[in-house]
């Protein structure tokens, strides 16, 4: 049976790894590379790399871990983070990742989407979507979801998997950092319209709420960062109880 | 040990020659017909799409090297599919070194299947202390039908071949590079297979 997938995800700023909520308070946390290989030996499905440095100079250093994390890891891997342009992309492929997702320059120019899965293949692109509910609808947010838009998440999502992107991360702004469970009714409305996986994000505090998105939202996988970070679960108890309570994890 | 990986224009060839090297391989990634030769050990890795990537190896002349390779040889992923006879993705004509179909997943489900998926009735030298039903990463869209040639097998919407073998040609629909340590084990056992 295909599994759910377990994906930590890791916030780096100019090549370290920063621990946080809510993209502040951020304190640094070390060498990704040690623990990337760390959650590696904790059965982590995947790995995702978002890449929080403010500026374009200290961007540089991405591409140097991207290999380190190529070079050590012995799982498939993500990195995302200001990704604009196709170059951009080729650049980390080349370097060894083994998906890159996009998120605000897609929505600003859906081409890019287009033309990365032209470039690349559809199965190297995750489209990384904001959403919040706003007056009872759900809405895309961009820059770090900052800044509104006009899109709707369901509509924004059935486009970006008509142009062409492999996988959805969707992260619910209002669930995201607090700890109560993610956001299962519209995690389970893009599992259900769309014909790409679906990766749930935001808001895992407690082990019942992975269940709860795998079973209840019908998640492929589910992506969080603080909850393993701080040590308040680990991932290979996470995913023991997982399978005790009937969800098909690998172990 | 002389390894080659088969340059071809399909896909992320740099994973597998990393892979090697954590097991402490140095890998040479090449398209030039002598080098694929005088290998010990040929890896034939790929993703992307059938057509285009037999069109490639014809231009080059690869697939006529390929196909009168004596040593072992691994494909992987597309690989794999590109060793069969014909596939459903774009008719693509295979190399015809297993005999196998390769068609497309049926639209019961999310098609490409990707992620973690288990193995089972496991035989052959590939998977020598590979306990059944172990998991490995699966990514593609289209798949080898069973066959007597099926070393593993896997399931996702229908059983399809994860792995076959005839001969000196091994290959795999998963990616052993980025299966944690049963896809390490794999490639160890393919690298000394005796």
């Amino acid at each position: 049976m295909l599994t759910h997938r377990i994906i930590p995800c890791l916030d780096i700023r100019a090549g370290r790894t920063v621990k946080g909520t809510h993209f502040k308070n951020l304190q640094d946390a070390g060498d990704p590379v040690e623990l990337a290989l760390r959650y590696c030996e904790q059965g982590a499905d995947e790995l995702t790399f978002l890449d929080i440095t403010a500026t374009q100079e200290a961007r540089g250093t991405l591409t140097d871990l991207v290999r380190r994390v190529a070079e050590a890891v012995n799982i498939p891997f993500t990195v995302g983070g200001g990704i604009r342009t196709v170059r951009d992309v080729g650049r980390l492929l080349e370097a060894g990742a083994d998906k890159v997702s996009v998120n605000s320059a897609a929505v600003r120019d859906p081409s890019l989407i287009d033309a990365i899965a032209a470039h690349f293949g559809s199965q190297c692109l995750v489209l990384a979507i904001d959403t919040q509910k706003v007056n009872g609808a759900d809405r895309v947010f961009v820059s770090g979801g900052k800044q509104i838009t006009e899109r709707e998440t369901t509509q924004w999502a059935a486009e970006a998997v008509e142009r062409g992107v492999g996988e959805i991360m969707l992260t619910s702004i209002d669930h995201d950092g607090a700890r109560n469970g993610f956001a299962l009714d519209i995690t389970g409305t893009l599992t259900a319209r769309l014909s790409v996986p679906v990766i749930a994000s935001g808001g895992a505090g407690r082990m019942e709420h992975f269940r709860d998105v795998f079973t209840i939202a019908r998640a492929e996988a589910a992506l969080a960062a603080g909850i393993f970070h701080f040590g308040d679960v680990a991932l290979d108890t996470l995913k023991k109880w997982l399978h005790q309570n009937g969800v098909i994890v690998r172990l | 040990m002389k390894i080659v990986i088969v340059r071809y224009n399909a896909g992320n060839v740099l994973s597998v020659k990393l892979a090697l090297k954590r097991l402490g391989h140095t890998a040479v990634i090449s398209d030039e017909p002598d080098e694929l030769r005088a290998a010990d050990r040929v890896i034939f890795p790929g993703q992307g799409e059938a057509l285009s990537a037999m069109r490639y190896l014809r231009e080059k002349g690869l697939d006529e090297v390929l196909r009168k390779l004596q040593q072992p040889v691994l494909g992987i992923c597309l690989g794999l599919q590109l060793m069969a006879e014909s596939s459903e993705e774009n008719n693509a004509p295979g190399l015809g070194l297993i005999p196998g179909r390769v068609r497309r997943f049926p639209d019961t489900g999310k098609v490409p299947h990707m992620g973690w998926n288990n193995i089972r009735r496991l035989r052959g030298p590939l998977f020598d202390g590979v306990p059944e039903n172990s998991y490995v990463y699966f990514v593609h869209g289209y798949y080898m039908e069973c066959n007597p040639f099926m070393t593993a097998e896997g399931h996702y919407l229908c059983p399809f071949a994860a792995s076959v073998q005839k001969d000196n040609f091994y290959a795999v629909q998963f990616h052993p590079e980025k299966s944690a340590a049963t896809g390490e084990r794999i490639l160890h056992n393919f690298l000394t297979l005796t």
